[in-house]
């Protein structure tokens, strides 16, 4: 074998945020093949000092453009574990609505604006608005209406505003509740119309066995606290997030990177579907089943498939939540809050995969220590290491330069990686 | 896309990313309802976060989040030579943003509590005005995707337009929310420039400044009122220096 490969691409795009893929084959033989985060720190573990408990989820929200809801979320739990509060149940609803309304975003801007060109051949979705207006049309509408659930009842799409220790500040109307159980229900439509579409996609043949990491399900699918698992049996509490995910320093890297049972393990919507898929409700098993995936799916490929999934069991999710609102009117959705000594953890299922924040107060409210591990600077390992198999699995047949970039392009961009988030 | 039966030319739009969240970026993704209008006005030649194209010959180039690290400095110095018109948008590009809380501690320290012994390179939070000539600024975090589109309407149909300078309050008092002085939280409206439609005070939180000070803000008056409701001189600073748009103020 003969075969040579020098690749070198510069800031990825349509991902978020800024990382490199360097591959180097000579003689077949693969001498490099990594992925590796270049990111401007932010320091928000430094910038959390000092703040007080007021400020700090709106803080956390600022983390992440895209998953800001989940950050504040997250957040917001590690501060009432702190101080021991318990928020009304109304606010427990609410939270987890715009939560639901999120991931939806957050999955159908990825699954339709980011990842979809690379199936259709195209280098961006802005071609598609001339060449296939229908599919623009329908993701278009899909996410509006995510976006617009979120503007309902967190305050607003990015950065919500209604969210604070103690429980929920300002609620949505009924009717207006009413009007979005309907569209959610309409939406299906869309949905199946772009399940028929990725029907046809080809996903790449490529598998490494890999630990998944995700909250634990109890009777139901999980987005919020609980315990944690591996699929490599490891199960830890919530608070012991760190023996979970072991966080350590890349010389080449401005994300840290995780491991647990092997060198790295992986998070996200595949993940989850891998650990929790028997608390998946009908119409997400209905269409895991129409779309090949079944547990325990080792193709990070099919991340991308597994948001999808998501977004039929999140749809459903939020048609019950509304329901159970609209027949049970909001009560109180706010207790009052007085600031303790201590530290505590919170652990969500952002979009991109699970998520923790952990602080430590002192008696007045202010914090002295932070600290937060992402779900793409858990992934960032995992897909430097995806990346030595797959270059060496494509390489062993004669590939072009162009494509070989192009494969390892859209494995990064499979994982949906938020990687200024990763470098928080 | 006509406009009075004439096809105006299309303007080319770079949009780049800096320290921040890129939630700038995504508004720009967002405002579905006229998402497919905005894109077939604009050419697009260089916006990583959502294409694959990348080209340096655009008249507008839009700018999202700070400047910390040197090399930021080059790209961004690359960017205004390329550029006709250069637009800071998002409190990040404007201020600094919430990144300018990382000023108020030591580097050297910063670095060994997030990175231990492996130090990465950074440096002190700059607005993108500190570094190169600013020709447009729209604070808010997020930025208003309306103002973007209005600086947009302008360069291809020359539609004129004002960015409103009058303060939060008079956005509440349109949508009849109830003022949070009232229901004992603090609030930066009398003296942050509005045009965001207030949601902030709307959802319960009060407004923190994201859009910096509005035209001859009434500090003054301001500090008595927040000071009379028995508010702190230290919270009223810790509020005013969460994005960076008060610094000037905050300082003098």
């Amino acid at each position: 074998m003969s075969h040579k490969h020098d690749l070198d691409i510069e800031h990825l795009a349509r991902v978020e945020g800024h990382g490199n893929i360097k591959v180097r084959v000579e003689n077949g033989e693969v001498k490099e093949a990594s992925w590796d985060v270049v990111e401007t720190p932010r320091f928000f573990e430094v910038m959390f000092k000092n703040k007080h408990y007021t400020s700090v989820g709106l803080l956390a929200a600022r983390i992440c453009g895209i998953c800001s809801i989940s950050h504040c979320l997250c957040s917001l739990r590690a501060i009432e574990h702190i101080f021991g509060v318990s928020i009304p149940e109304s606010a427990v609803k609410l939270r987890l609505l715009a939560k639901h309304a999120e991931t939806l975003q957050s999955h159908l801007l990825h699954v339709l604006f980011l990842a979809l060109p690379d199936f259709l051949g195209e280098p961006s979705v802005i071609p598609l608005v001339e060449k296939n207006p229908e599919v623009v049309d329908i993701a278009r509408r899909l996410k509006h209406l995510a976006n617009h659930l979120s503007d309902a009842v967190a305050g607003r799409t990015t950065h919500p505003v209604s969210f604070q220790v103690g429980g929920v500040t300002a609620v949505p109307k009924k009717e207006e509740l009413i009007k979005f159980r309907e569209e959610l229900i309409r939406s299906f439509d869309d949905l199946d119309a772009v399940k028929e579409l990725i029907k046809g996609f080809t996903i790449p043949d490529f598998v490494r066995e890999t630990e998944f990491v995700t909250l634990k399900g109890v009777n139901k699918y999980p987005f919020i606290g609980g315990k944690l698992i591996s699929s490599d049996g490891v199960e830890h509490e919530e608070q012991e997030y760190k023996t979970m995910t072991n966080e350590y320093v890349d010389i080449n890297n401005t994300s840290k990177w995780s491991k647990l049972s092997r060198e790295s393990y992986a998070v996200g919507a595949l993940a989850r579907l891998n650990n929790n898929y028997q608390f998946l409700n009908s119409d997400g098993k209905k269409v895991a089943d129409e779309l090949g995936l079944k547990p325990v799916c080792h193709n990070p490929f099919m991340n991308n498939v597994a948001q999808f999934i998501e977004c039929y069991h999140i749809t459903r999710e939020a048609i019950n939540l509304i329901e159970q609102i609209v027949d049970d009117p909001l009560k109180e959705t706010f207790v009052p809050v007085t600031p303790k000594a201590g530290s505590g953890v919170g652990a969500i299922e952002a979009p991109r995969g699970i998520l923790f924040h952990y602080y430590e107060f002192d008696k007045t409210g202010h914090i002295v220590k932070a600290d937060c591990v992402v779900p793409t600077t858990q992934n960032n390992g995992n897909i430097h290491y995806d990346m030595k198999n797959l270059v060496r699995q494509f390489t062993a047949e004669d590939i072009t330069d162009d494509k070989l970039g192009f494969i390892c392009e859209m494995l990064v961009r499979s994982y949906d990686p938020c990687i200024s988030c990763s470098v928080h | 896309m006509k406009y009075l039966g004439i096809t105006p030319e299309k303007i080319k739009v770079g949009v780049f990313d800096f320290t921040g969240c890129e939630g700038c970026e995504l508004q720009l993704a967002n405002k579905e309802e006229t998402l497919v209008d905005f894109l077939k006005a604009i050419e697009i030649v260089n916006f990583r976060e959502i294409s694959s194209v990348k080209q340096h010959d655009y008249d507008l180039a839009l700018i999202d989040g700070a400047i910390s690290r040197e090399d930021e400095v080059k790209r961004l110095e690359f960017i205004r030579k390329k550029a006709k018109i250069l637009v800071a948008i998002g409190s990040c590009a404007c201020f600094g943003g919430v990144n300018r809380l990382k000023n108020a501690f030591d580097l050297d320290e910063a670095n060994k509590e997030v990175y231990g012994d492996k130090p990465k390179e950074t440096e002190y939070v700059r607005s993108v005005k500190e570094v190169v000539k600013v020709d447009m600024e729209i604070p808010g975090c997020p930025v208003s995707k309306a103002e973007v589109e209005r600086v947009v309407q302008h360069l291809i149909w020359d539609v004129q337009f004002n960015f409103p300078v009058y303060p939060v309050c008079l956005e509440c008092k349109q949508r009849y929310t109830t003022c949070v002085f009232e229901k004992g939280l603090l609030c930066l409206g009398p003296i942050t420039r509005g045009g965001c439609e207030a949601p902030c005070p709307a959802g319960g939180l009060g407004c923190w400044g994201c859009r910096g000070p509005s035209a001859d803000a009434n500090y003054e008056e301001f500090y008595k009122i927040a000071l009379e409701r028995g508010f702190d001189k230290e919270e009223i600073k810790e509020r005013m220096s969460f994005f960076g748009g008060f610094d000037k103020e905050i300082n003098s």
